[in-house]
């Protein structure tokens, strides 16, 4: 091997437990990656508790016969299931209870019952400067440009085994010199009332996750901090169009007090002057449906909703009902906050269904409906939907989707130009 | 019709009919983890099966649940018969390392220069364990 462990790496690595098990897994992954030794993390946001087959929940089983536990804080990402009982997912019978196996065993590792994509809204934000191990690639990039702290994507696997093993692979993002940025990403040519609104920051996160692919950027030309569930949203979106893991906005995240800085010695590569034609373009390509005379659900929540979000909605509702299914996906950190807040009620009765632990994306709740059109606010659902769930897509804002969802049609107040 | 191949992560030597990909693929939502098929409507290769094949790939994109669609396909017995990158992918390739430590049977994973890749898919190819890979039906 390449990399080099210290001695006590090495002796945990030939044992046949499950933390000898993990330790030769991160060994080998450093390896294939060319990191020369493996560094201490603080904590890890586990991808892997989602179920794609057997195989999966198998391997979380064997750790756990292994006696392994994880060594850092460990929040855990969605599962294929609703927990709370708020949703109904449709799984076959084998799927739902291997499902079930694989969540009891993360659980088992000693990992927290999270179950959510956003465990930076559930009181998980490790300090600026600290090397972690996150999987999620919402979460990665959250962690990596609003929080400050480092994180390669980590996927399936790699990261519960770093979570017990305590250590990651030196390498990317956990070094200083890979987080300068290389381009620049202008959007100083936008106006103001565009760059004010909700939905700049989903379609503005799209188009620079396409020109960044997995590049480091800073933006310039955002005035003031837009506040977290607008930079979710733009993060969200950048890392589901490309492999993006950090993004800078120069006075707006941590390492970015000005472009200059953040772009270090070596300067801009390239300048991305963005104008209203690339922001329509992109906008337009949010959506799969064209000019849909009917939508047949709404989903939102991805990333997992915010209570401030939730707030937002009831506000939109304002005691109206929904016409069709509508989806509000958030982790049940958010739940109790609403719970507590008496809001269940009011939007049970506005025929909003809330689904905990997991989303209407990543597992199958939506009615089955080959030619359905699904509204959204949320450029990574947008991104995503199409694939794993059939629907169309019509991208709208928060406001856009309730209009629609009340009218029981699609209502778009900012037509895509 | 022989070359040497660089060793990325060792396994068993495989034969089967070729699969020159001409595109990257992403293995989760590119592959159906039940069957191997290529199930991207957008790739090239769309319909075509990977199960047993040696599959050469210039390169992978996306998600990185890759590795878990691997280790489904290598528990299912629908893995490729080798694979041979043209760059190694650590998410992909630690579906193989995984699998190993579950002690399941994993196909050998070379690294070859693209400009070697067989021009279509050839008849019979062997990669052996070490990571020399013959080709039977020419280039």
């Amino acid at each position: 091997m390449a990399v080099a462990l210290d001695a006590r790496q090495r002796e945990t690595a030939q044992r046949a437990d499950g933390a000898g098990m993990a330790m030769r897994i991160v060994a080998r992954a450093a390896d294939l990656l060319g990191a020369p030794r493996l560094i201490p993390i603080a904590s890890a946001h586990i991808d892997g508790a989602l179920y794609h087959g057997d195989s999966g929940t198998l391997f979380a089983e064997k750790l756990v016969e292994g006696g392994a536990k994880v060594a850092v804080r460990s929040t855990l990402n969605v599962g294929a299931l609703d927990l709370t009982g708020c949703s109904r997912d449709r799984l076959p019978p084998h799927e739902r209870a291997m499902a079930r196996r694989m969540m009891d065993a993360y659980r088992a590792l000693g990992c927290e019952p999270s179950w959510t994509c956003a465990p930076y809204q559930a009181g998980h934000r490790p300090a600026l400067g600290t090397d972690v191990a996150w999987g999620e690639s919402n979460a990665v990039v959250f962690c990596n440009s609003v929080l400050g702290a480092r994180t390669n994507r980590y996927g399936d696997f790699l990261d519960i085994a770093c979570a017990v093993a305590g250590v990651a692979p030196d390498h990317g993002l956990h070094r200083a010199e890979n987080r300068l940025a290389s381009f620049v990403f202008d959007v100083s040519g936008l106006d103001a009332p565009f760059l004010g609104s909700e939905i700049a920051w989903p379609v503005l996160g799209s188009l620079y996750g396409r020109e960044a692919g997995n590049a480091v950027g800073v933006v310039v030309g955002i005035g003031e901090s837009p506040g977290e569930d607008r930079l979710k949203a733009f993060g969200a979106a950048a890392a589901s169009t490309g492999a993006v893991g950090l993004f800078h906005i120069a006075g707006v995240t941590p390492e970015a007090p000005d472009a200059e800085t953040v772009l270090g010695r070596v300067g801009a590569k390239q300048i991305i002057r963005v104008t209203a034609e690339m922001v329509a373009d992109a906008r337009m390509r949010l959506s799969t449906a064209e000019r849909p005379d009917r939508i047949d659900a709404v989903a939102i929540g991805s990333p997992h909703l915010s209570p401030v979000e939730f707030t937002e909605l009831a506000r939109l509702l304002a005691g109206r009902n929904s016409a069709i299914p509508f989806y509000a996906c958030t982790g049940r950190h958010t739940l109790a906050e609403i719970e507590r807040r008496g809001l269940v009620e009011t939007f049970q009765a506005a025929g909003v269904t809330i689904v905990a632990d997991t989303c209407v994306v990543v597992t199958s709740i939506l009615p089955d409906n080959v030619s359905g059109v699904l509204m959204t606010n949320s450029g990574k659902f947008a991104q995503y939907a199409p694939g794993n769930t059939g629907y169309a897509v019509l991208y709208g804002s928060l406001a856009d989707c309730v209009e629609s969802a009340v009218t029981g049609r699609p209502v778009l107040a900012q037509e895509a130009r | 019709m022989s070359f040497q191949a660089e060793l990325l992560v060792a396994g068993e030597s495989g034969q089967g009919s070729a699969l020159v990909l001409t595109a990257p693929i992403s293995f989760w939502g590119g592959v159906d983890p039940k069957t191997g098929l290529i199930a991207d409507v957008r790739h090239p290769q769309h319909g075509e099966t990977i199960a047993g094949r040696v599959l050469f790939l210039p390169g992978t994109i996306g998600s990185s649940s890759a590795s878990a669609v691997l280790l489904e396909l290598v528990k299912n017995g629908h893995a490729p018969a080798a694979i041979v990158m043209h760059e190694p992918d650590a998410i992909l390739l630690l579906g193989l390392i995984v699998a190993q430590e579950m002690g399941w049977e994993t196909p050998v994973a070379v690294r070859l220069d693209t400009s070697r890749f067989p021009k279509r898919d050839t008849g019979q190819t062997r990669v052996s364990e070490s990571g020399r890979i013959t080709f039977s039906g020419g280039l």
